[in-house]
């Protein structure tokens, strides 16, 4: 047997339901336009930095050796390594997940590259240098990697420091 | 000036499909192992092999500004790499880390290579 009240207030929880569903989808949404034009934005100034120190680059030591795009993944792997830990949990700085979303995948994600990277170190083979492709591969690894160590340790020693948060 | 916003456009497109393919791909297999950064790497250095083949550098300094200097340069990233071999590394997944630096080194590199190995089989002799 249905019951005329509990169906009347059925269909109103249902009505808010659907209502509070579509607030949450909007919400999501906007969210998501947000982070995404934030990590856009990030990129467009780190894209158009890697872009001039390319042409700088290029204009200082010619076309022998990919230096600038060794230099902006340099740049970009320590700066990532050092905001990282010091906006971290355990950091001295408060960073929002939006702020951390434009300097670390908007910024350093523009500012560096592999594809770059691929195709200079393909480049230098096709062209008979295989010393020069062989030594970009193992001074970007190791210089990456330490880059980002680096400041993740100097942010480490930072975060240590007296008068932090703690 | 006009190829550095060319960059900007590029590189916001680029960016946008960094975040969304990484994220996915993470979601997807979890992020043990930093399957989404590999993934976007190995497909832009791809897809930058078949641009090097298509696009005359010098000739064609705008679509070059647009579709590698911006767009394949932004999507690819080097940084969330070091980042996500660091944290594994400090994890003490020391075989995790290192796979990371050789798997990603050499599928992209083997990316690129294929990648203008078939810009001259679409394209033929390519560009001047």
């Amino acid at each position: 047997m249905s019951n005329p009240r509990k169906l009347r207030s059925g269909g109103t929880d249902t009505a808010a339901a659907e209502h509070a569903a579509r607030l949450i989808s909007w919400r999501k949404t906007n969210e998501a336009v947000r982070i995404y034009a934030t990590v856009a934005a990030g990129s467009m100034i780190g894209g158009v930095l890697r872009a001039l120190a390319s042409l700088t680059s290029t204009a200082l030591w010619g076309n022998g050796f990919p230096f600038g795009t060794l230099l902006v993944n340099i740049v970009g792997s320590f700066l990532i390594g050092f905001y990282a830990t010091l906006t971290g949990p355990d950091g001295r700085v408060f960073a929002s997940p939006l702020q951390r979303q434009f300097f670390m995948t908007g910024f350093c994600g523009g500012l560096t590259t592999f594809s770059a990277f691929s195709l200079e170190t393909l480049t230098l083979a096709q062209s008979g240098k295989l010393m020069a492709a062989a030594l970009n591969i193992a001074i970007s690894v190791v210089t990456w990697l330490a880059a980002v160590w680096l400041g993740h340790i100097l942010a480490v020693r930072l975060n240590r420091l007296r008068g932090s948060r703690q | 000036m006009y190829h550095l916003l060319l960059v900007c456009l590029g590189g916001a497109i680029g960016a946008m499909a960094r975040f969304f393919l990484s994220g996915f791909v993470a979601r997807r297999v979890g992020e043990t192992f930093p399957w989404g950064t590999m993934v976007v790497n190995v497909s832009g250095a791809f897809a930058i092999g078949v641009v090097a083949h298509a696009v005359a550098r010098d000739s064609m300094p705008a679509i070059w500004a647009f579709a590698a200097t911006g767009s394949l340069g932004c999507y690819t990233t080097v940084s969330s790499f070091s980042l996500q071999t660091l944290a594994l590394a400090r994890e003490g997944e020391w075989l995790r880390a290192g796979g990371n630096v050789l798997l990603s080194v050499f599928l992209s590199l083997g990316g690129v290579t294929l990648g203008f190995a078939a810009g001259s089989l679409l394209i033929g002799s390519g560009a001047p």
